[in-house]
């Protein structure tokens, strides 16, 4: 099946020495929400622009559904954008505005009426056809770059941080809006953000950039709990990093000497680091003795609690002296700890992962 | 204006400043009221009321010298404005559009320089270029240029603060939506640039209308404008038809105003602001 969107080899320098988009292949599918997440400046809004038409790569080729485009003007795309800003235009009406791109491809009046009067339905914004956008809150002009853009049918809809500029509560049934929309409209999703919780709750696939370059393609569980380097780890949610040595059958020995398991590909002699998240470790009774066998054990010290409402945090020292966030969901039946015991805690094999970059 | 109320507040320092304010009003518009007055005034001499006569207007109307240099201000305001208004604006657009071309930097700087060069010099380098350069005989077109030369600046430094404030992701927007260049421009830049524009427009009718030094400089003969022929008949005698000539440049420049005040205001609501 030919991909909606297929880039490859793209790379996009602005002058001679800044390289914002650094040589990305990456296929997304039809129909899928695909997030492109990564700090400011990882060149995640270059790459949309790109797809967009608003910059043309120096180097490699998009195609949408088979067509070549990496040069064309935006206007001969076959996708449109929600821009961060809304970029609505402030001298015509929600309805000209939601209107405008029919008027350019010169569709007729009566249907351009009937799926301008749809578009406005679909996003709720119906009765509002005759404001300006400056008459509407963030929210509402939010929709109506949704209804101005997803009017036009097109192949793929690339929407860039569009919910930045919205408060949380709004934020998070902007969330759940947009996934039912693209839900019901089943047109391919490309999701710029920062955020990386957005990312995760919204997306069937992201895409995870740095410094211009695409580290990990995956579903949001695929990233969460299998990054393929420290970056990643460290930037989609909290971890705890331990350095080691791999050694034979996956497992790792620590800087105290003591051997744990762990998924690990690096060969044996090779410098890891574990990642293991915080939620990932349990905490026991120093000479507890009911603890599974396919967990890892490491003696260890309570050394700081913070209560964060829905759960408990805990500092503790392992015995090569690093310091491990755990966090521990405020259940009924949760034992607590207090600063200075000694305990055991406890991790799956799995639930650490030996990084090598 | 609204007073705080608690220990700090003097009455007498209210008082002052509101004595001050009508001193102040008095000295701006006080001049301008006698003027208009006057020219209604039967009587030769300023200061005495002659009772009330149209007769001055009448005789201004009627003397084809004036009438005449009232209609090449005219014309020559009308065709400066146009011209100036398009450089101007072009202008505007390419030192706003094209972050990086060969000169850009010195182009910006020669933008500012009939702004800020004294008049006088302007008027000398303007004939000596049309005269000596060139050269042309000095004629009403030659004032047309010479205006152009001067306004066409201001429209470009009002049109591009406009710019300067527009939103980039705009026209991305409408490339975005399947409008090429030159549709951008007309359904999304113009109009949003609009006000700024016609605020050029204005002000460069306006400095057309009233300039003297530069048209004095590249006037060719029998082809004065309405202030410069104002002031060569001040040079002879101050009479009441040159306060009837006055209070009509001042009612044509309120027109003006307030069109431009209308403009102002019908492009904030067309944006939607709220009442402010």
């Amino acid at each position: 099946m030919t991909a909606a969107v297929g880039i490859r080899g793209v790379t996009k320098r602005f002058g001679d020495d800044v390289t914002a988009v650094d040589n990305v292949s990456l296929d997304i599918v039809d129909g899928e929400f695909f997030s492109l997440l990564g700090p400011s400046g990882c060149g995640k809004t270059t790459m949309l622009r790109m797809i967009a038409g608003l910059e043309f790569p120096t180097e490699g080729s998009i195609q949408i559904f088979g067509e070549e485009l990496a040069l064309k003007p935006p206007n001969k795309r076959p996708v449109n954008t929600v821009f961060q800003s809304y970029a609505l235009f402030p001298h015509m009406t929600v309805e000209k505005n939601v209107a405008f791109g029919l008027e350019m491809r010169k569709v007729p009046k009566a249907e351009t009426a009937d799926r301008v009067t749809e578009a406005i339905a679909a996003v709720h914004m119906t009765g509002m056809e005759n404001r300006k956008p400056k008459q509407l809150s963030g929210g509402q002009q939010q929709r109506v770059a949704l209804a101005r853009a997803l009017i036009n049918r097109p192949k793929v809809l690339l929407l860039d941080e569009p919910l930045g500029a919205l408060d949380l509560k709004l934020r998070q049934a902007m969330q759940i809006e947009l996934k039912d929309i693209q839900a019901e409209v089943g047109i391919t999703f490309i999701y710029v953000t920062h955020d990386q919780e957005e990312a995760l709750t919204m997306s069937n696939r992201i895409g995870v950039m740095e410094a211009g370059k695409l580290l990990q393609v995956g579903t949001p569980e695929e990233i969460y709990e299998r990054p393929v380097n420290r970056f990643v780890a460290e930037f989609i949610g909290e971890t705890n990093f331990i350095d080691g040595i791999a050694t034979e059958d996956d497992r790792v020995r620590l800087a105290d000497g003591t051997e744990v398991y762990a998924i690990s590909d690096a060969p044996v002699g090779a410098d890891v680091t574990l990642t293991l998240r915080p939620e990932k470790i349990q905490i026991h009774a120093r000479d507890a003795t009911n603890i599974p066998p396919e967990r890892n054990q490491l003696p260890a010290t309570i050394t700081r609690q913070l209560y964060y409402g829905e759960s408990f945090y805990y500092e503790i020292e392992i015995p090569g002296g690093e310091l491990l966030d755990a966090r521990l969901e405020n259940i009924p039946s949760l034992r607590r700890w207090d600063v200075g015991t000694e305990v055991t805690i406890s991790f799956h094999r799995e639930a650490a992962e030996a990084l090598t970059s | 204006m609204s007073v705080q109320q608690g220990t700090a507040h003097r009455p007498w320092v209210d008082r002052l400043l509101t004595i001050n304010g009508w001193l102040i009003f008095g000295f701006l518009y006080l001049p301008i009221f006698i003027l208009v007055i006057y020219s209604f005034s039967d009587s030769k001499i300023v200061g005495i009321w002659g009772g009330f006569t149209w007769k001055w207007y009448g005789r201004m109307f009627g003397n084809p010298e004036m009438m005449g240099a009232l209609s090449n201000s005219i014309k020559v305001a009308i065709i400066s404005t146009v011209i100036a208004t398009i450089l101007g604006t072009t202008a505007a657009l390419a030192l706003d559009r094209y972050r990086k071309w060969l000169g850009k930097g010195a182009f910006d700087v020669i933008m500012y320089m009939p702004v800020i060069i004294p008049e006088v010099t302007m008027g000398a380098m303007l004939l000596i270029w049309f005269t000596q350069v060139l050269p042309i005989n000095l004629s009403i077109w030659t004032i047309i240029l010479g205006h152009i030369a001067f306004s066409a600046s201001f429209v470009a430094i009002i049109v591009r603060a406009r710019l300067a404030n527009l939103d980039d992701s705009l026209e991305e927007a409408a490339r975005d939506l399947y409008a090429n260049r030159w549709t951008t421009f007309r359904r999304v830049t113009l109009p949003l640039i609009m006000p700024g524009v016609m605020g050029g427009a204005l002000l460069a009718l306006t400095l057309s209308l009233d300039d003297v030094i530069i048209t004095e400089f590249v006037q060719g003969p029998g082809a004065s404008l309405l202030p410069v022929y104002v002031f060569g008949l001040i040079k002879r005698q101050v009479t009441p038809e040159i306060n009837a000539v006055s209070t009509l440049m001042l009612g044509i420049s309120m027109v003006l105003v307030f069109v431009s005040l209308g403009f102002q205001a019908r492009s904030r609501s067309s944006e939607g602001n709220k009442e402010e």
